[in-house]
């Protein structure tokens, strides 16, 4: 065979190969939504799980994951900008910043099951804060920071030179240089990276089974005081999240109906997951426009 | 007597101490990650080396031991921790995913970046960024309710076992090898493809000799990438493997690894008793071979670079 005839093969070949990745990647979709929307109804995304009965609901598990991944952002959003701003605009090139970038890279590569086990040995139990929103939000941040830092940072890093000396030459200091030229432009990138690690925090169950726990007690949703311990808004209170849920129910298998609120949670869950994607499109394209002026 | 021009000249100006604010700032938020990465590596060492030191596990047995059931001991005294089965499953469920992701990965990848830049790679990019973030448990929803069933009719067995495992990972990884690889073949430069083209060598011969070859560093880092993901992937692979700790006799039979048995254990045993120091041992050994998947990305790109 000439080569002519080998580019066809392989050309064909590649074309197969891509098609049957476009398969299985559109059967996961088909499948996750099939069989999960028809379960989806106001009723099942508002009602309490059952653990005996069939008829549950996902109610208390969703909140618990907004307020979770609320939680999360809150704390890991000012570090990673923080921590950030310092690798692009402070650090030298010396062996501290190589320290500090090696463990960013070997944060971001540790299994999610050691974080949750680091949280739940330090927040948990060394904490005293138990199994509670609290130690969840912290593991979660753990697991959260590196990506965060990294896109910040590269997000700074994009910013061309020009904004930085033009900043300097009108008398700012650095830091208000940072803060009023670079990150207000650099805002469409931040955004987006914030936005796509909120997603892949809704959907994170083994950093958490340990330290939120696996059971959702029952909330009362008239009372908002903080400190009240049926309130939805107590940090200290367990709280199964909607990830953990799936994992929880199909494992035990004592609920009924596993399979089918786990159909349809998990279509919840990449209902979300493709809103925060296309909302990081979204934004940053809404975001980039408003800070330029071309919209 | 005041002087306000003396005060003004000798005093620290507004901006510097403003910078002086944001340097503190920016470097107390970097030095609390890297505390955390210090006391992750401090706690899980401490927890995890108890096994050899306090509880007297030989390191070896420990790595070549089959027998797992460090609540009780054996005739020298010492608990029966032996992680080979969870070893061998770990290594077994990571390589076969990433044997069979990587030619798929590395092949749509040729095609999105080589064959059909603009048709495919608009329809397959925003695909494969999407199937990156689909969270790991519905992954293993999907293993335990079509790829069990389906081992279990066409293999035999009770479905949960290796392959069960093996497939989860690999549609599980399939998508970030694929990026990654996208990420390594649009980085070799166009001037390469267009001499090798300007010699008469025909599209394939380009991808085959020049633009895989001077992807290969990149490509390697993909892969693992891929394969540190799927070590240390938990949930997933717990729901389908079977949970069994035993040595795995083929690849349908229930197995576990490191991460399922981590996972099933750690709340049902008593903290700083001889059992839960073993998972911390298992633990330690996860974090390590992160640790051994971050030096190998590291090394292949320093070399990739020259």
């Amino acid at each position: 065979m000439n080569s002519k005839k080998w580019n066809t093969v392989a050309t064909g070949i590649l074309y197969f190969i891509a098609g049957v990745m476009i398969l299985i990647l559109a059967f996961l979709l088909i499948f996750i939504l099939w069989n999960g929307l028809p379960h989806v109804s106001w009723h099942f995304l508002t009602t309490p799980a059952r653990s005996f009965q069939t008829g549950g609901g996902i109610g208390i598990q969703l909140f618990n994951s907004f307020y979770l991944l609320f939680l999360a952002m809150l704390i890991s959003i000012p570090i990673s900008i923080g921590a950030g701003i310092y690798l692009s605009e402070y650090a030298k090139q010396n062996w501290l910043t190589s320290l500090i970038r090696t463990s960013i890279d070997i944060l971001s590569s540790l299994p999610s099951i050691v974080v949750g086990l680091f949280g739940f040995l330090v927040f948990s139990i060394q904490a005293g804060l138990g199994f509670s929103i609290l130690s969840g939000a912290l593991a979660l941040t753990v697991f959260n920071l590196p990506l965060l830092t990294r896109n910040v940072e590269e997000s700074l890093n994009s910013i061309s030179e020009s904004q930085r000396e033009a900043g300097l030459a009108l008398g700012l200091s650095k830091w208000e240089t940072v803060l009023r030229i670079i990150i207000p432009e650099a805002l469409p990138g931040i955004v987006t990276g914030m936005i796509l690690g909120a997603g892949r925090v809704f959907g994170e169950a083994a950093a958490l089974i340990y330290t939120a726990g696996q059971s959702a007690p029952a909330l009362d949703f008239t009372n908002w005081n903080p400190f009240y311990i049926a309130s939805p808004l107590n940090p200290l209170r367990p709280a199964e999240t909607l990830a953990v849920h799936i994992w929880k129910i199909n494992s035990e298998g004592i609920m009924p109906d596993a399979a089918q609120v786990s159909a349809g949670a998990s279509a919840v869950l990449i209902i979300a997951v493709l809103i925060f994607n296309f909302g990081a499109r979204f934004i940053s394209s809404r975001v980039y426009g408003k800070m330029t002026g071309t919209k | 007597m005041h002087d306000d021009i003396k005060d003004s000249l000798l005093k620290k100006s507004r901006a510097t101490r403003s910078e002086q604010r944001g340097r503190i700032i920016s470097l107390t938020c970097t030095a609390i990650i890297v505390l955390i990465v210090i006391s992750i590596f401090y706690f899980v060492a401490s927890k995890g080396l108890a096994t050899f030191f306090s509880n007297k596990v030989n390191v070896w047995d420990f790595l070549s031991k089959s027998i797992w059931n460090p609540g009780s001991t054996d005739s020298h005294g010492s608990p029966q921790a032996g992680a080979l089965p969870m070893i061998i499953g770990s290594f077994g469920v990571t390589l076969l995913s990433a044997i069979i992701a990587t030619p798929f990965a590395i092949a749509t990848a040729i095609f999105m970046t080589e064959i059909s830049p603009n048709k495919g790679y608009k329809i397959l990019q925003p695909v494969t960024e999407l199937l990156v973030g689909i969270p790991s448990v519905v992954y293993g929803f999907i293993g335990l309710s079509v790829v069990v069933p389906f081992v279990r009719h066409t293999f035999g067995g009770t479905g949960f076992g290796i392959l069960a495992g093996t497939f989860v990972l690999f549609v599980m990884i399939l998508p970030t090898v694929t990026s990654m690889s996208v990420d390594a073949l649009r980085a070799v430069p166009r001037y390469y493809r267009e001499a090798s083209l300007a010699l008469g060598a025909t599209r394939w011969q380009t991808i085959y000799k020049v633009v895989l070859r001077s992807a290969t560093p990149g490509l390697a880092t993909a892969v693992i990438f891929g394969m540190s993901r799927a070590f240390g992937e938990a949930l997933a692979v717990q729901m389908v493997i079977g949970n069994a700790v035993l040595l795995p006799h083929n690849l349908i039979s229930p197995a576990s690894t490191l991460t399922s048995v981590l996972t099933m254990g750690m709340g049902n045993t008593v903290m700083g008793s001889a059992a839960n120091n073993a998972l911390w041992s298992l633990a330690l050994l996860l974090l390590l071979m992160s640790l051994v998947f971050n030096l190998l990305i590291n090394k292949i790109a320093k070399r990739g670079r020259i």
